[in-house]
Formats: structure tokens, C-alpha cells, sequence
């Protein structure tokens, strides 16, 4: 009897530890959870303010004068940024035309002609990681001594080879990750028709994974757009429309430091609309092309039904 | 006649298949090369990077020596140049240490929170906004800093810590709100995005069979966590936190702006409240108005030692990450 009660005592013992124990850890539980919580609302509340203060103090900036015509006078808030938007647009429209070519056919070669255990591939797709890992103003160095000391000027030239070295290893890794996607079937079909190995790697990888490829360009183009460090040493900045290919142009992120610098509220207030329509530029650029890439998908798979 | 006639088109058939073979051939060889010829041109990129900051930093060395690495004066007065990279150096290193210490253990709780705790739309929804972040371009988080940020850090954050622990040379200095703390914060704010994606692959590719064994012992969610997925991502979260790494000591233009640009001895930080300058943002500030070509290759030579230290950073990442991928498909077999 006595005995039987230690034992009743006992387990009633543990039984409540357990209890206790297993409450604490749902506790500790749903602490962490609420902690991993406020951890994405910490790292949105940054985001919230930059979009709501840039469209704040960008909107009264806005204004068709603002838009196209040049900056005026130091400090004035006068004259507006419109060397600065063709700027931009000229200077990545040119880095899009050397690097998009060139990475995505650098990753056609590490999807379609290297086999995983060659090591000029192993080397490629590590220098591309490298090279993906340089610092912006670095590769601004570069260009400054590469092209800039050589042709004798500050230069859009300049400026668009600098961005297109820092479009490539992008473009690169996101057209082998989705060329390599494309079933090996397709391929094999292409060959069973007898065509050559260019006809189906053009006609059959490339055109079939074109929206993700175009997507990597996106990707690539909208940050290189917003790219300001290595213009400073290539393009210059001026306030002067583009007077061709081999003189200084202005550009957006550019123009955006200069007035931030100017201790001016007038010249920050145009800082703050350059930076809205640097966002609305960017957007507009990746929501153009998506629509693009879509359509074109479309299209190719209407022809092949 | 028709025999006549059949033996022509067959040879013509020929011909024209001969005709086309090679031109396929040629096709072929042509496309080869163009590949080729992209990859090789990526490969010079990095060369040419690596051979132009060399050869442009070659006045600076042969002038200081490694007295430019140690050196703390930095002077480009015509006549009394005297360039030292240690202020610059350290001025990186603590910015990014602040922006390392904030960042990685929100970006690894938030990449833990969308992939295991919150699988459902809005689990979706939160890391589309984390990586809308990443698109902002840096020259914006840089505006923002400068006037917004700079003034709630000073009055909310810096202005009670001095007052609370002035006593601390660490929280010693009168606040100003443009300093390495700030610049460390906006630096964490710009790469959460880039830790935070790369932990979720990472945690996405731990096997199910672990965190159900984890489950299947009783554990809460987060025992789970704690004794399934960190443990085996811990090598591949440490990738992640290099690459960010990487980014932030690279980072120019919202440092240019937020960390008040201090010269020579001045930018070695005293305190978390000191005015400071990084490697990347003193080449940005000064290289423009460099006076003379001693100048501009000391700023170059700056550029080169940023070069080195991201190149360490990011091979160790590139071979942390590629380990961690080989050591996954192990385990599933």
C-alpha cells in the first residue's frame, strides 16, 4: 500500500516534469517562431521606407522640363536630368550589346560543348564566380586604364565596356542554368532528323529556353542600370547631351551622387526624382522584356504545334 | 532517256548533300568557335583586370613599398605625398564586420522562416519582397541613408547609447549619424537579400528523411531546426555569409555617402560613432580630383588590394558551397 502510493507519487512526478518540460519547449517554441518573424519585418521595414520616401520626395520633382532638358545652374534646381536618362539608356543598350552575346554563349558553352570533368569548363565557370565577385569600382579601374588612358578621353565607349563586363558572368550563369534544363530528348530528336550540332543548339536549346535566357539579361540589365561606381572613372558625367561615342555622357545613378553631394535642398529634391525614375526605369525595362520573352514563347510554341 | 535522266539527279543529289555537309560542317566548326571564343574572352575579363590594376599601381609600389599596406598617412599635396592603405583597410573591415554581425543571423532566420515555418502563400510573398531588395540599386540605399536613416539612427539608436554608456570608448564619440555604424547597418540592409537566397537554397536541399527523423523524436519545430537542418547547413550558410561578405566590402557607393569620408589617421574608427572610409569609397571620392599621377596610382593600388581581398573571399566561398553540394549528393545516395 505504501509502496504502491511511492509509485503513484513517482510517476505523477515525472508525469508533471515531462508536462512542465514539454510546455517549456513549446514556449521556447513559439518564441523563436515570433523571433524569425520579426526578423523578415525588420529586413521589409527598409524597403517600405525607401520605396514610400523616394516616391515621396521624387513625385514633385517630376516634370516635363525635369524629364528632358539639362541641369542647370550649380545649386539652382533649376534644368532637370535628361542628359542623365539618355545617358544611362545609350551606355546599357551598348554594354547589352557586347554582354549579352557574349555571356550567353559562354554559357552555351558550359551547357552544350564541355563535358563536367574537362577543366577548361572547371576554370570557365570559376573565373565567372570570380568574376562575378569583383568589386564594381574595381572593375571601373579597369576600364579607366584599359580604354580611357588609351583612347586619351573619358568615353561612353568606355563606360559600356566596363557594364559589360559585369553583365557577362550573370548572363552567363542563368543561360547555362536553363539551357541545361532543356530535356536531353529534344536534343536527341534533332539529331535523329539529321541536323548538325549548330542547327540544334541554335534552333532547339537556344530558341527553346529563350524567356529564361532573356530573363538572365533582365537580371543583368537592370543591375548593371543602377550601377554608379565604376562610371565615375569611365563615363565621367557631364551636363551635356551625348555628343558621340568618344566624349563623356552623363547617367542616372551618376547624376543622383552629384546632387545627394550638393549641399543644396533644391539639388536633393532632383536627387530624390532621379532615383524615382531610375526605379521606374529599371521596372519598366524588366516588366517590357518579361512581356517580351512571353510573347516570343508563345509564338515559338504555336509554330511547333 | 529516263536512265540518263535518274543517274543526273542522283548525282546532283549527291552533290548537293555533299554541299551541305559541308557547309553544316563548316556551320558547325564556325559556331564552335564563336562559343569558344566568348568563353575565352570571359576568362581575359578576369585578366585583364587582375593585369591593368597591376600594372597601374606599379609607381605607387616602387615608391612606398609596403608602406603602403602598413602605412597610416595619406597626403597628395604635391611635394609631401606620402600614401599609407591601413586606415582604408581597417575602415573596411570594421564596416563589414558591424554589417556581418547585423546580417547573417537575420538573413539565416529569415531563409529558415520562409522554408520551413511559413510554407504557404505568404511564405512566398515575404521572399518575393526580401528579393525585391536586392534589385534596388545601391546608389538608392545610399540617398536613403543619407536622408532618412542617418537621422533615426542618430536620435533613436546612437543618441541613447551615448547618453546611456558614454563612459565606453566605444560609445564615446558625440553622434553624427553618418559614421561606420550607420554605413554597417545600410551595408547589412543590402545584403540580407543575398545571404538570405543563398541559405534558402541551401536549407531547401537538406534531405527530408532528416528533419523527419527530427520530427518522428518529438521535436518541436524548432529542435527540429536546431538539430536537423543547422548543423548540416553549416558549411553551406558559411558559403553564403562569405559571398555576402564579398559584396559588402566591395560595396561603394552607399559607404561614399553614409560614412563620412575621414582622411589618413582619422579614418582608423576609435568608436562605433567615428567617422571612418573604406577602400572602395575613398578611390570614389578622390579618384576624379586626383592631383597627380602618384595619386592616381595610389588609388589604384587601392583598387588592388580591394581586388585581393575579395578574390581570397570569394574563392573561399566558391569552395565552401562547392563542398557542401558534393557532400548533399552523398548523402542521397
Amino acid at each position: 500500500m505504501i509502496k504502491d502510493n511511492k509509485t503513484k507519487d513517482y510517476t505523477s512526478i515525472i508525469q508533471e516534469r515531462i508536462a512542465k518540460n514539454s510546455r517549456k519547449r513549446k514556449i521556447f517554441n513559439n518564441f523563436m517562431t515570433v523571433l524569425l518573424f520579426v526578423f523578415v519585418i525588420i529586413a521589409i521595414i527598409p524597403l517600405a521606407s525607401i520605396l514610400f520616401e523616394v516616391f515621396k520626395n521624387g513625385v514633385g520633382a517630376l516634370s516635363f522640363e525635369f524629364l528632358f532638358s539639362p541641369p542647370g545652374a550649380f545649386g539652382s534646381g533649376d534644368g532637370g536630368i535628361g542628359p542623365a536618362i539618355q545617358g544611362t539608356l545609350i551606355a546599357i543598350g551598348l554594354a547589352s550589346l557586347i554582354g549579352a552575346p557574349v555571356g550567353v554563349l559562354a554559357g552555351v558553352y558550359l551547357s552544350e560543348y564541355s563535358s563536367s570533368s574537362r577543366s577548361f569548363a572547371y576554370f570557365l565557370r570559376l573565373f565567372n564566380d570570380v568574376l562575378t565577385g569583383i568589386p564594381s569600382i574595381v572593375i571601373g579601374i579597369t576600364g579607366y586604364i584599359a580604354l580611357v588612358l588609351t583612347l586619351g578621353s573619358f568615353s561612353i565607349l568606355a563606360g559600356a565596356f566596363v557594364l559589360s563586363i559585369i553583365m557577362i558572368p550573370i548572363v552567363a550563369r542563368v543561360s547555362e542554368e536553363t539551357l541545361k534544363l532543356v530535356p536531353n530528348t529534344l536534343r536527341e530528336a534533332a539529331y535523329g532528323l539529321g541536323l548538325p550540332k549548330w542547327k540544334v543548339v541554335w534552333h532547339i536549346v537556344i530558341k527553346g529556353s529563350k524567356s529564361g535566357i532573356l530573363t538572365g539579361i533582365v537580371l543583368a540589365v537592370s543591375r548593371v542600370a543602377g550601377e554608379t561606381a565604376p562610371l565615375i572613372m569611365t563615363i565621367l558625367g557631364t551636363s551635356l547631351f551625348f555628343s558621340g561615342f568618344n566624349s563623356p555622357v552623363d547617367a542616372l545613378p551618376l547624376r543622383i551622387w552629384r546632387l545627394a553631394s550638393q549641399p543644396y535642398p533644391a539639388a536633393h529634391e532632383q536627387g530624390w526624382g532621379a532615383a524615382l525614375v531610375l526605379i521606374l526605369l529599371i521596372l519598366a525595362l524588366s516588366v517590357a522584356l518579361r512581356m517580351f520573352a512571353q510573347k516570343r514563347s508563345i509564338t515559338t510554341f504555336k509554330g511547333t504545334t | 532517256m529516263p536512265p540518263k535522266d535518274s543517274k543526273n539527279t542522283h548525282a546532283e543529289l549527291v552533290k548537293k548533300l555533299d554541299l551541305q555537309n559541308r557547309k553544316s560542317f563548316i556551320g558547325d566548326k564556325f559556331f564552335k568557335g564563336l562559343v569558344i571564343g566568348a568563353s575565352v574572352y570571359t576568362l581575359f575579363m578576369v585578366a585583364l583586370v587582375f593585369f591593368a590594376l597591376a600594372d597601374g599601381s606599379v609607381p605607387i609600389f616602387l615608391k612606398e613599398g609596403i608602406n603602403f599596406v602598413i602605412g597610416t598617412d595619406w597626403n597628395a599635396v604635391e611635394g609631401r605625398e606620402s600614401f599609407g592603405a591601413l586606415p582604408y583597410i581597417i575602415g573596411t573591415l570594421v564596416s563589414s564586420t558591424i554589417a556581418m554581425a547585423i546580417a547573417v543571423p537575420i538573413s539565416i532566420g529569415i531563409a529558415i522562416f520562409i522554408t520551413e515555418m511559413m510554407k504557404n502563400k505568404l511564405g512566398t510573398i515575404l521572399s518575393f519582397i526580401v528579393e525585391l531588395l536586392a534589385a534596388v540599386p545601391s546608389i538608392i540605399y545610399g540617398l536613403w541613408g543619407l536622408f532618412v536613416f542617418r537621422f533615426w539612427i542618430r536620435d533613436y539608436v546612437e543618441e541613447p547609447l551615448h547618453n546611456t554608456f558614454g563612459d565606453f570608448s566605444l560609445f564615446a564619440q558625440a553622434p553624427f549619424g553618418l559614421d561606420v555604424f550607420t554605413a554597417g547597418i545600410i551595408l547589412a540592409i543590402m545584403i540580407i537579400p543575398i545571404i538570405t537566397a543563398v541559405s534558402r537554397e541551401v536549407i531547401k536541399a537538406i534531405p527530408h528523411s532528416q528533419k523527419e527523423a527530427a520530427y518522428a523524436l518529438g521535436a518541436t519545430r524548432w529542435e527540429m531546426v536546431k538539430t536537423a537542418i543547422l548543423p548540416s547547413s553549416r558549411s553551406g550558410l558559411m558559403g553564403a555569409t562569405f559571398l555576402g561578405l564579398g559584396r559588402a566590402i566591395g560595396e561603394t557607393m552607399l559607404v561614399t555617402l553614409v560614412i563620412g569620408n575621414a582622411i589618413g589617421l582619422a579614418a582608423i574608427p576609435t568608436s562605433l560613432f567615428s567617422q571612418s572610409q573604406t577602400l572602395s569609397s575613398i578611390i570614389a571620392n578622390e579618384f576624379n580630383e586626383a592631383s597627380n599621377d602618384l595619386h592616381l596610382s595610389a588609388l589604384i593600388g587601392l583598387g588592388l588590394v580591394l581586388f585581393v581581398i575579395t578574390i581570397f573571399i570569394n574563392v573561399a566561398a566558391i569552395y565552401i558551397i562547392s563542398k557542401v553540394s558534393k557532400s548533399y549528393s552523398n548523402l542521397r545516395e
